[in-house]
């Protein structure tokens, strides 16, 4: 049996609530194991490094120093928290005196991180390691033809993550298409969302997340699906801002991918914080109530 | 200008040179900055470099004729969004995120920001927020750097926040991690060993 040790990450707790219940119950119903790390604590993000890059590693090295004695891969969900926690790894396996300093900052805790543990995104478990064939047969809700524009956004292809290439990723392309959708051609798949300049600097995040949605929707896409908290948060809660700082008038639902296999698969919306979205993604309701009649 | 100004200038930038060699030798690829060709892809590549007052390839060549100060002092390393596009494009393989990140490090232990552009505000309420709860308070964080930066933006915002709060998802009481005293222990270690 396929089993990950779980890293949901502070995003998934709140502003992400929706990606935490759709990861928790797609995983359940293809019976995949996903244990919690205990007690974890916040990776660090962007901004612990920015301040002081030894205290970053550490706080995040905690984390991995409780998963190392899971002997589990770790599946972390927030494109940031992916990178952060790969970053570390690199960061120790780079220099022995580094990977020291870390460690003795951990003794600190009477914890220490002696192995390197794998950093996995669900994407990649879902189709790389339960695979796209297993997955065609737990499809009881083909998404009928549905649009989706497939938004990979930055840090799970950036930078050199390894399971998806870097310009032109295909794993969610491939994966909306298993589930019965037509994935959206767009150039803008790996563009970035802004991310915290939404809060520093919203005028240009704003402009960011216009051009993208516009790139989406002049493709046809009828709903976007994302990897990423920030990214699912930026182009989804600020789109009336979008709207009236760039005279726009878009309304496009943004699922976290999830959304999409555990709607096919039949679970309920609500089970997956479906009905928590701001614009609700009404063909994907449409699919869940035509299958059942 | 005065000789003693100048003397003084000197110094600052002298001392911020050696930080920064500093910096760049504490990551993997750091030092990858001396082959930069000033081929502009870093720029070319950036989804905001259009709003920067100084590009990323300008920032290298500005390093390297000994103006420091003046980099330190533009919105740019704070502008920079994460996205890692340059860093992937480099053709010569230069850590130009990472970098950026160092030049943050550098600014806030110097204390030299740009004008009436607080991010680093940012970055210290986030660290704070850690150190008391273990993990990160969205709504606090966000409240703490609107009202550093400028009270008005928390009204503008107040519209989104509610949409989440209604819908829970964002929480209004920030959450502590059962072993906080062990991420302090750590942190507090930490910072003794290094930059």
């Amino acid at each position: 049996m396929l089993e990950y040790a779980y890293y949901p990450g502070c995003s998934l707790e709140h502003t992400a609530s929706p990606y935490d219940k759709s990861v928790r119950e797609v995983f359940k119903a293809l019976g995949i194991g996903l244990k919690e790390i205990d007690d974890w604590n916040c990776c660090g993000a962007t901004m612990y490094m920015s301040v002081k890059k030894i205290v970053g590693y550490a706080i995040s090295a905690r984390n991995l120093a409780i998963a190392q004695n899971m002997n589990l891969d770790v599946c972390a969900p927030c494109s940031s928290c992916y990178t952060i926690l790969k970053k570390t790894n690199r960061h120790i396996q780079w220099d022995p005196k580094e990977r020291a300093k870390i460690n003795e900052a951990l003794q600190a805790a009477n914890l220490s991180y002696d192995t390197i543990v794998n950093i996995r995104h669900p994407l990649d478990i879902l189709v790389n390691d339960f695979g796209l064939d297993e997955l065609k047969k737990h499809v009881v809700k083909p998404l009928n033809g549905l649009r989706v524009a497939p938004y990979y956004g930055c840090q799970i292809v950036r930078p050199h993550h390894g399971f998806d290439d870097i310009d032109d990723p295909q794993t969610m392309d491939h994966l909306i298409e298993v589930l019965g959708g037509t994935p959206t051609e767009y150039s803008s798949k790996v563009r970035c969302c802004g991310g915290m300049l939404m809060t520093t600097d919203e005028e240009v995040a704003l402009k960011l997340n216009k051009n993208l949605i516009e790139n989406a929707v002049d493709n046809e896409a009828e709903m976007i699906s994302t990897v990423c908290p920030l990214c699912q948060m930026n182009v989804e809660a600020y789109q009336d801002k979008i709207n009236s700082f760039c005279h726009t008038n878009y309304n496009i639902p943004i699922v976290y991918f999830t959304h999409l296999i555990g709607i096919a698969i039949g679970i309920a919306p609500e089970l997956m914080g479906l009905d928590k979205l701001i614009v609700k993604p009404e063909k994907l309701f449409a699919v869940e109530r035509e299958a059942l009649i | 200008m005065g000789t003693n100004n100048k003397l003084t200038q000197n110094r600052t930038e002298e001392d911020l040179r050696s930080a920064f060699w500093g910096q760049v030798n504490s990551f993997p690829e750091g030092d990858k900055i001396k082959n930069c060709l000033q081929c502009g892809t870093c720029t070319g590549s950036c989804p905001v470099s259009d709003v920067m007052d100084i590009t990323p390839r300008q920032t290298i060549a500005l390093f390297r004729a000994g103006h420091l100060t003046e980099i330190l002092q533009s919105r740019t390393i704070w502008i920079c969004a994460s996205c890692y596009s340059c860093t992937v494009r480099c053709p010569v393989g230069i850590r130009v995120t990472d970098t950026l990140y160092a030049l943050k490090r550098i600014a806030i232990e110097k204390k030299i920001y740009p004008d009436n552009f607080p991010v680093y505000a940012l970055s210290k309420a986030f660290v704070n927020n850690i150190y008391r709860y273990g993990r990160n308070y969205e709504l606090g964080l966000g409240i703490s750097f609107f009202l550093k930066s400028d009270y008005k933006k928390l009204f503008k915002n107040m519209g989104v926040g509610l949409s989440m709060i209604s819908r829970g998802r964002m929480g209004l009481i920030p959450k502590k991690i059962k072993k906080i005293d062990e991420v302090r222990a750590i942190i507090n270690k930490a910072n003794q060993l290094g930059e």
